[in-house]
């Protein structure tokens, strides 16, 4: 569903028209996937213990900063402008060059329309990795890590996936092996946490995993967080119909069915094993869902979203407990999550697919056969490789070079004073719980206009 | 003059608090604290991983009282502080060689 207005596209084609609507939609989408990176600050951040909420957010935060600079001076072009070879673009649009002006038109909305929206993918993608290495990354690996992997697996991923190019070839796994991606279910969740299970294997472990408590410090900001996400992935799946129209609410609602039904399949999942539904449960199924909904928004019925969506938000509650077994600290599961739920939502448009839907391919259950399950596999398996491999070999580097885990002494200290100069909350001056203790005798209500002279205050405050 | 101790359930604080004050205890120290005796601590579970928590919240309440007192505020308090289930906490005395007023110097009797 993607596309891209190259110079030379846009000579060779017929321009089309700006259409009010689909600008207005994939503009307010832009801002609506923006918010998700802000929103998954939160949900990370309140995922951690108190020593390293701080870090946990400006992880977050500085991967905005870096991807749109580089998103600006080549990212864009590198992804969407031309192509080389099938998997990456060219240089033609760099310093998005000559999109300020009216011709430059994308399918039916101002180029810099999408260049907007596309940049918010970009930021986010990298921004998932950091839940896999929360407590201990230096913040100058971090940054570099995001430069680089974004450049080198981002960009090309990106390009593969979703570049169009009228009727010449465009990526070779969009438009090569025909695997369907309509959001980013392989190009950003399967991608993101490949190459978190790469991240979490370098770094190692943290001190005390598995001995030390590491319960979330604050549940609150987790839903907060959640509740954020859930609200950008309306632009981040709808948004990518690129048209304001029938695709664009086709998608919008299958991600709330597949949402809905994925919070469901988690907490009866977690309700026979612990004998309770919890709130990061419900948090965490809700991602669940949205990110298996993310590749197959446009490609199943409500109804398929809703089998899909319990499917998911089952899956990856047991998906979560595999890094325990298997030994790696992926420390907020962007695995279990992430690469899990991604490969979930892309293979079940093997299975879920109809062609009455937008993405128009037919699943092993509508009739259409094994092929398009193949091609979804193959596609994952090619991305999560590459992106694993690559995000691997960069992590040692980095790690071996300008150095990636912070010192033990530090990790324990904490790493928002060590990494950033601060700490997240200042306790002592906030007061001691206590006095939520004491029980409110006077149950009138002050006197209107009783409170001006102070003395109705004052009574108040003594109890 | 004696020091009394005791780690109750916060949500007695107000009860013990209150009847100390009927019974005429002038003042006290209260922080909050945690810990277990046989009540021990709960399991909490998060995405699947269960953690023990041993640690119980409760509130540590200190007055010092004249030798004289001691044995019925430790009746005031352990009545107040009572629910009858596991968990309710402990009280106990030590003996207190001096004390002293900061604001004016009084020592002893006179700085209760």
């Amino acid at each position: 569903m993607r596309t891209s207005a190259t110079p030379r596209s846009m000579e060779g084609m017929t321009l089309m028209e700006i259409n009010a609507g689909d600008t207005a939609w994939v503009l307010a989408s832009a801002a609506l996937v923006f918010l998700m990176t802000p929103g998954l600050a939160f949900f990370y951040g309140g995922m951690v213990r108190v020593k390293s909420v701080l870090n946990m957010m400006m992880m977050s935060a500085i991967t905005i900063a870096v991807v749109t600079v580089l998103w600006v001076v080549v990212g864009y072009s590198l992804t969407f402008g031309g192509d080389t070879g099938r998997v990456i673009g060219d240089f033609s649009v760099a310093g998005l060059k000559g999109l300020i002006a009216p011709e430059a038109v994308s399918g039916t909305i101002p180029t810099l329309a999408f260049v907007a929206f596309q940049l918010m993918f970009a930021i986010i993608t990298p921004a998932l990795i950091s839940g896999a290495i929360a407590d201990r990354a230096t913040f100058r690996g971090w940054i570099v890590f995001v430069a680089l992997w974004t450049s080198l697996v981002y960009f090309p991923v990106a390009h593969s996936v979703w570049f169009l190019d009228g009727d010449n070839p465009g990526g070779f796994i969009g438009t090569g092996i025909k695997a369907i991606d309509f959001a980013g279910g392989t190009a950003v969740h399967v991608n993101a946490g490949a190459a978190a299970l790469a991240l979490a294997i370098v770094l190692g472990r943290r001190v005390g995993w598995r001995k030390d408590p590491m319960r979330p410090h604050s549940l609150p900001l987790v839903v907060l967080g959640a509740g954020l996400l859930w609200f950008g992935w309306f632009g981040f799946n709808a948004g990518s119909a690129l048209s304001a129209g029938t695709t664009a609410a086709v998608t919008f609602v299958n991600t709330q069915v597949a949402t809905a039904a994925a919070v469901i399949g988690w907490l009866i999942i977690e309700r026979i094993r612990n004998g309770k539904a919890t709130t990061l449960g419900m948090a965490s199924g809700a991602i669940a869902g949205l990110v298996a909904i993310t590749p197959s928004c446009g490609a199943v019925t409500p109804v398929g979203a809703l089998i899909l969506g319990v499917v998911a938000g089952g899956i990856c509650a047991f998906a979560v407990s595999l890094k325990y077994k298997l030994g790696f600290d992926d420390s907020l599961d962007v695995v279990g999550i992430h690469l899990v739920g991604g490969l979930v939502g892309s293979l079940a448009i093997g299975f879920l697919g109809t062609a009455a839907a937008p993405s128009a391919v037919d699943g092993l259950f509508y009739g259409g056969g094994v092929d398009q399950l193949g091609r979804q596999a193959l596609a994952n398996v090619i991305v999560g490789v590459y992106s694993f491999t690559v995000a691997f070999i960069l992590a040692k580097v980095i790690d071996l070079t300008i150095g990636f885990r912070i010192k033990e002494e530090d990790e324990v200290a904490g790493i928002d004073q060590v990494e950033h100069a601060e700490t997240a909350y200042d306790f002592l001056a906030a007061g001691s719980g206590l006095r939520g203790h004491s029980t409110v005798v006077r149950t009138e209500d002050p006197i209107d206009g009783d409170t001006s002279d102070g003395t109705a205050e004052k009574e108040g405050a003594k109890v | 003059m004696k020091l009394i101790t005791a780690v109750v359930k916060p949500h007695k604080l107000e009860d013990v608090r209150a009847a100390l004050e009927t019974f005429g205890v002038t003042g006290m120290t209260v922080t909050e604290a945690s810990g277990y005796g046989r009540q021990k601590g709960h399991t909490e579970v998060y995405r699947g991983a269960e953690y023990e928590v041993d640690l119980v919240p409760k509130v540590r309440l200190e007055v010092v009282v004249e030798d004289g007192d001691s044995a019925e505020v430790v009746d005031v308090i352990v009545k107040a502080a009572q629910t009858g289930k596991i968990g309710d906490g402990k009280v106990w005395v030590v003996p207190v060689e001096t004390i002293i007023r900061v604001r004016t110097g009084e020592v002893d009797g006179d700085a209760l």
